[in-house]
């Protein structure tokens, strides 16, 4: 039933696809067909998600020319937490989608945009369906093309192909590690149908560690895993809003379904697989954030703050493969748990921040946080909607994000207090970096909240911005209620959990985990919202009571404040940078300071380019590509010597074989 | 049950504003001045609610949410918190990490608040709350791993509970007595007092919490004031309750115990601020760095 229920679901976003490719240039249909035909595949999708997430797997077959390929689906409890996302989050970013390009409608044709939309769509639900390594591959690979093309959208502007190919660069450098690994363990299971790769159980440690660490970095770059995330801060930005919330709220955690889908075949892992988890996730987390608080560029931040959500569930991960190892199946299973819910949270509220910070760049025209400034006095809804999103973030209560790294923490101080010894003291620091963690976050969200929506605009954009449509103001508060209600209802939102965790964690660990008192993070956050209202009412009441004058901000005696004088981005985060940050991470300041008594005026500016970006892997590719220069002579341009190459590797080949067949 | 709510929310409610007053006092009387009665912040508050508002015309409603949920969180975080030997209204295991995120909470909103006005000097304040409470909160946090440690339970109850005589007495005594220290200084960040923010000058660029709220007024204002009055009594609860943790089994004693230690952290915080000058800007980050690794250090000594 789940499994017919999603083939209903994609048919519908494959009609939905051409018939806004058939559209054409005609912008507003291709718009409003494929943005309808995801609003409508999304209820069969739903269904099956929610079948999936009641546990009992569903499967669909059909024969496949390709050699050794076979249409195998199937919706288990897993692939039903991330199809829930998807389906979710896919038709708010399309109606979203349609509205906000639909200026842009006008002047170029929209239909190839909404074909890669719906593409992708499909091919994130395929990716968490597909039982087959070939089909995995093939549609992971149609995951990676659609995206690359929607990323490409704005393709006239030099940065946007930049920023386009590094994306495709790193999702085949990944790929390629996906295609050994589904190889390898296809050879080692004598079969390349998922259900039989049970088998990859009784690997030798070697093989499972190969497996596992192909896994690792095959599927952490597609998820943005530090150090493997260099793409990401270059792709959010540049794709338009919708398609960034779609990419960064549940995209990039297509690859922390294939981690954890590979981690179900595996044998039991030692526990210093679950450690380099954990330690990679909280290395990506700091990074993230800290390079996140100085970003100038609104879309920018949040592809860096959505690095430091993913090492956040790398963490959870981690900590419950080494609670596993222990033997700590309560510890496990919140690890396990919290992570899993973190994926939602994540897809939630960095979906409302994306399509947030697209209302934002749609009213002022720029996404340069020092443009903004004033805007929720203009834009009311959007600007409050935005703030809603940085508390879920923030994770402070009542709002969802807390919840996940409530269950993160405590397990965590399980491991602290019922561990002795070494054994401890990874998390117990973990608990430590991860308040650091969670202030730095704070620091970065304060600053964008107010730099971008408070105090006076600093550009001229910024004070005639207005509110744009319903349309795009709907998607964002439906995504804001579910924020709220996953942190006013935590108990109902981890009992959907029920059956993924009963997949993945040690045997005993569900059981454990009811016991886990999630009353009460739920009945504090009712508290808070009601002893919050009621001291507004009762602030409200005595503002309209009392005698009110509205004046100026009290400048210090200062009579000619202007906008100009105001915090910028670069400022607030000055102190964090200089004082805490180490200085790898610092951004770089070009110009020359003002000098000599009289000084002529000066420009400044800051850059905070991506330091692995900059420091690794641009001297390393750059390095290889010298390298290989020397292979040069190899091309003679000549078709004698391209057949003589031909001939000498068929020749070799087939020695090859003959030395294969008649060792074996 | 009720009646122990009411209790402990009259507690809190009518004793916070005296220790404003007493370090006022206390700070006086080393300066050889005769200082404002004891009872001033009870007039200052009284006298704030009967007055009317003065809002800038840049703020917005963010800006009066800062007052309001300054005054919530040290409410709530009171119900989570045992004082003294009196238990907590409200407790579950792992009620801890909720205590630290409430204040969180908080500071997101005071500090949002400060840069509504768009005045740079409250943006100033609102870098420096949130860039040093990032090193203040993971000081607390292991400061209450010590603790859990210690307990082996997660709800602060636990954390505070009849265990700690015999912790102080067995080989836990210097773990114990080192996050006392790092609590001191959490307690002195947090409540922005010398060496690290100064309450009393206004207008000096070297403030942190003050300047954040120059531009509240009326009972606005008067809600700030009390909020810090409430904090400050909160985090201090967690100080008291480690150096005086005797519980005497009559709760009238126990709370005069706990009342009797809170003052005493007054006159202490007092006697600091007297007798010590702030420390440079660039210098807090590095005395928080090192409290944290204390803290660190605390950890390492209880783990077995």
């Amino acid at each position: 039933m789940a499994a017919h229920l999603l083939l209903l679901a994609l048919l519908i976003l494959l009609a939905g696809g051409l018939a806004a490719l058939l559209a054409g240039r005609r912008s507003a249909l291709a718009s409003n067909c494929a943005a309808g035909a995801t609003l409508v595949a999304a209820l069969p999708g739903l269904g099956a998600a929610l079948l999936g997430l009641r546990g009992a797997p569903a499967t669909l077959e059909a024969a496949w020319q390709v050699p050794g390929g076979r249409l195998l689906l199937s919706v288990d409890a897993l692939s039903g937490v991330f199809l829930l996302a998807i389906f979710v989050l896919a038709p708010l970013c399309a109606l979203y989608g349609a509205a906000y390009l639909k200026a842009q409608g006008a002047e170029r044709a929209l239909g190839g945009h909404w074909f890669f939309f719906t593409g992708l769509v499909a091919a994130m639900a395929l990716v968490v369906t597909a039982a087959q390594a070939l089909l995995f591959l093939a549609v992971w690979e149609l995951m990676s093309l659609a995206s690359f093309f929607l990323v490409a959208f704005d393709h006239r502007l030099a940065e946007v192909r930049r920023a386009a190919w590094l994306y495709l660069l790193a999702c085949h450098l990944g790929g390629a590690l996906l295609f050994a690994l589904f190889l390898l363990a296809g050879d080692l299971a004598g079969s390349l149908e998922f259900r039989d790769f049970h088998r990859l159980a009784e690997a030798d440690p070697g093989v499972a560690l190969l497996l596992f660490l192909l896994a690792l970095v095959g599927f952490g770059t597609k998820a943005g895993l530090f150090p493997l995330h260099v793409w990401l801060p270059e792709a959010h930005p540049a794709a338009p809003s919708h398609v960034s919330a779609l990419m960064s709220g549940v995209m990039v955690k297509t690859g922390i379904y294939g981690l954890l889908r590979v981690l179900t075949w595996l044998p039991a892992a030692p526990a210093w697989w679950g450690l380099l988890l954990a330690g990679l996730g909280i290395l990506g987390a700091l990074y993230g954030i800290a390079l996140a608080a100085v970003q100038r560029d609104l879309k920018r931040c949040l592809a860096y703050s959505t690095i430091e959500n993913v090492g956040i569930i790398f963490l959870g991960l981690g900590l419950s493969l080494y609670a596993r190892a222990l033997g700590l199946p309560l510890m496990a299973a919140l690890g396990l748990a919290g992570a899993l819910l973190h994926v939602w949270n994540h897809a939630l509220f960095k979906g409302l921040l994306f399509l947030g910070a697209g209302g934002l760049l749609h009213a002022t025209g720029t996404r340069d946080l020092n443009h903004m400034g004033g805007l929720l006095k203009r834009l009311p809804l959007s600007g409050a909607l935005l703030i809603g999103g940085s508390l879920a973030i923030v994770a402070v209560p009542p709002l969802n994000g807390f919840v996940s790294e409530w269950l993160l923490y405590l397990g965590l101080l399980q491991g602290a207090t019922q561990l002795s010894g070494a054994a401890a003291l990874p998390p117990l620091l973990l608990v430590g970096l991860l308040a650091l963690t969670g202030a730095l976050a704070l620091l970065v969200f304060v600053r964008l909240v107010g730099i971008a929506l408070l105090g006076v605009p600093r550009s001229p954009a910024a004070v005639t911005a207005h509110e744009g449509g319903a349309s795009l103001l709907l998607p964002q508060a439906l995504l804001l209620s579910a924020c709220l209600a996953i942190g006013l209802f935590p108990g109902a939102a981890l009992g959907l959990l029920a059956a993924p965790l009963a997949l993945l964690a040690p045997p005993g660990a569900s059981a454990a985990l009811l016991a886990v008192p999630l009353a009460g993070p739920g009945s504090l956050a009712w508290l808070l919202l009601a002893l919050v209202s009621t001291a507004a009412l009762l602030l409200v009441g005595l503002r309209r009571r009392r005698p009110r004058t509205a004046g100026e901000t009290w400048g210090c005696g200062y009579a000619l404040p202007s906008a100009r004088m105001t915090y910028s981005a670069e400022g607030f985060a000055e102190l964090a940078h200089n004082r805490m940050l180490p200085a790898v991470l610092r951004p770089a300041v070009g110009g020359a300071l003002p000098a000599e008594l009289f000084p002529q005026p000066v420009g400044r500016a800051q850059a905070s380019a991506d330091p692995v970006l900059g420091r690794l892997f641009q001297p390393l590719f750059a390095g290889l590509g010298e390298r290989c220069v020397r292979l040069r002579w190899l091309q003679q341009g000549k078709p004698a010597v391209y057949l003589a190459y031909i001939f000498l590797t068929g020749a070799a080949l087939m020695l090859w074989s003959l030395w294969a067949l008649g060792g074996g | 049950m009720i009646a122990h709510l009411l209790l402990h929310l009259l507690v809190l409610l009518l004793f916070a504003p005296l220790l404003p007053g007493v370090i006022a006092r206390t700070k006086a009387r080393f300066a050889g001045r005769q200082g404002p009665p004891l009872l001033q912040p009870y007039y200052d508050l009284l006298r704030l609610w009967r007055k009317g508002f003065v809002l800038s015309r840049t703020t917005t409603w963010v800006f009066s949410a800062g007052p309001v949920v300054g005054l919530v969180v040290p409410l709530l975080a009171a119900l989570l918190l045992p004082f003294g030997a009196l238990s907590a209204p409200l407790s579950f295991e792992g009620d801890l990490i909720l205590f630290v995120y409430l204040f969180a909470l908080a500071r997101f909103f005071t500090a949002a608040a400060a840069l509504d006005t768009g005045s740079s000097f409250e943006g100033m304040g609102a870098a420096r709350e949130v860039t040093f409470s990032c090193l203040a909160e993971p000081t607390l946090m292991f400061a209450l791993l010590v603790l859990a440690k210690l307990s082996g339970g997660l709800s602060l109850q636990t954390l505070f509970g009849a265990h700690l005589p015999a912790a102080w007495g067995s080989g836990a005594g210097p773990a114990l007595g080192l996050i006392l220290v790092c609590l001191f200084v959490v307690l002195l960040v947090e409540n922005s007092r010398i060496p690290f923010d100064d309450p009393n000058t206004h207008l000096e660029l070297t403030m942190i919490h003050e300047v954040m709220v120059l531009d509240h007024s009326g009972p606005a204002f008067g809600m700030i004031l009390y909020g810090a009055a409430l904090k400050l009594m909160v985090l201090g609860s967690l100080l008291v309750r480690l150096a005086l943790p005797w519980n005497s089994g009559f709760w009238l004693f126990d709370l005069l115990i706990y009342l009797g230690g809170l003052l005493l952290l007054a006159v202490l915080i007092g006697v600091v601020e007297s007798v010590m000058a702030r420390l440079r800007l660039v210098r807090v980050p590095q005395v928080l760095i090192g409290t944290s690794l204390v803290s660190v250090f605390a950890l390492v000594l209880v783990l077995r």
